[in-house]
C-alpha cells in the first residue's frame, strides 16, 4: 500500500493505492491520524487505485472517520469501484460513509 | 480432491504469504476475476479471525488447501485451536450510523457474501472451514 496526501483549499486528499488490509490498515491509521493532530479536519479519501479492501481497512476508515466527527470534521469517500464498493455495499458502509464519483465532486461537496 | 497445500504460522504477518498462495492457486484453475477477488477478501477474513483467536496466549500452525473442478473451487483453511464455528457469529446490524457501528462479525458477513457456500466442519482435533465457489457456466 502506498499512501499520497495533497492539501488542497478546503481539504486534504489522501490517496490509497494497492491494498487496504489487516497488514496495511495500521499504516493507514497512523498516516491519517497524524494530519489530524496537525489540525486538519476535512478529507477527501480516494479510492481511485485501491485494488482491495478487507474489514480490517473498513475498520481502519472507521476510526478515523469517528475521531473526525469527535471534532467536527468530515470524511468524504471518492472513486469507490469494483470490488471495493462490493465490500463497502456489503458492509453497509456504502451508505455510513459519504460517496463522491470524483475527486472534484468529494471536494465541492465539503461543507 | 487435487490440492495445493500451504502450512505457515498464525500470524498476520503471514497474511501476504497466504493471500499470496491463493491467488496463484485460484489464477492457475482459471477461477474468473471477481470470484478470485471476493475469494482473496473471505480468506483475509478468516485466516485473520484464526490468528486473533485461535491460539490464546500461545503459537499456532494454519493450513491452506486449494483444490476443487471443473464446476468448482474449493479452499479450505484449517487450525489446531479450540473447536470454534467462525460462521456461528451472528451478523452486524449494518444499517447502524457511523458513530454506533461495531466492526465485529463483518468478517463472517464478508466470508458469506463473497462465497457460494461456506461451511464448518471439525475434523481430527482441527477446525475446517470451506469455502466453494462455483464457476461461471459456459
Amino acid at each position: 500500500m502506498e499512501i499520497h496526501t495533497q492539501k488542497e483549499a478546503n481539504a486534504t486528499v489522501v490517496a490509497i493505492t494497492g491494498r487496504l488490509d489487516a497488514v496495511t490498515a495500521p499504516e493507514y491509521e497512523k498516516a491519517v491520524n497524524e494530519l489530524i493532530a496537525g489540525g486538519e479536519i476535512a478529507f477527501v479519501i480516494d479510492f481511485g487505485s485501491l485494488d482491495y479492501i478487507s474489514s480490517a481497512g473498513l475498520r481502519g476508515l472507521l476510526v478515523t472517520a469517528k475521531q473526525l466527527k469527535g471534532k467536527g470534521g468530515q470524511v468524504r469517500c471518492a472513486n469507490v469501484k469494483g470490488t471495493v464498493k462490493e465490500v463497502f455495499d456489503i458492509s453497509g458502509f456504502g451508505t455510513i460513509f459519504q460517496m463522491d464519483d470524483t475527486v472534484a465532486a468529494a471536494l465541492a461537496n465539503i461543507s | 480432491m487435487v490440492s495445493d497445500k500451504i502450512q505457515c504460522g498464525a500470524t498476520v504477518e503471514n497474511l501476504h504469504l497466504v493471500t499470496g498462495f491463493v491467488e496463484a492457486c485460484a489464477d492457475r484453475s482459471a477461477l474468473e476475476t471477481k470470484k478470485k477477488f471476493g475469494l482473496l477478501v473471505a480468506v483475509e477474513e478468516a485466516f485473520v479471525n484464526i490468528c486473533t483467536y485461535a491460539y490464546p496466549g500461545g503459537e499456532g500452525e494454519v493450513e491452506l488447501a486449494c483444490g476443487g473442478d471443473s464446476d468448482t473451487f474449493v479452499l479450505e483453511i484449517a487450525d489446531n485451536g479450540s473447536p470454534f464455528d467462525v460462521l456461528s457469529l451472528p451478523a452486524p446490524d449494518t444499517a447502524l450510523d457511523i458513530m454506533e457501528r461495531e466492526i465485529g462479525g463483518l468478517g463472517v458477513c464478508l466470508i458469506r457474501k463473497l462465497t457460494d457456500d461456506a461451511s464448518y466442519r471439525r475434523e481430527n482435533g482441527r477446525n475446517i472451514l470451506r469455502l466453494v465457489l462455483k464457476r461461471d457456466v459456459k
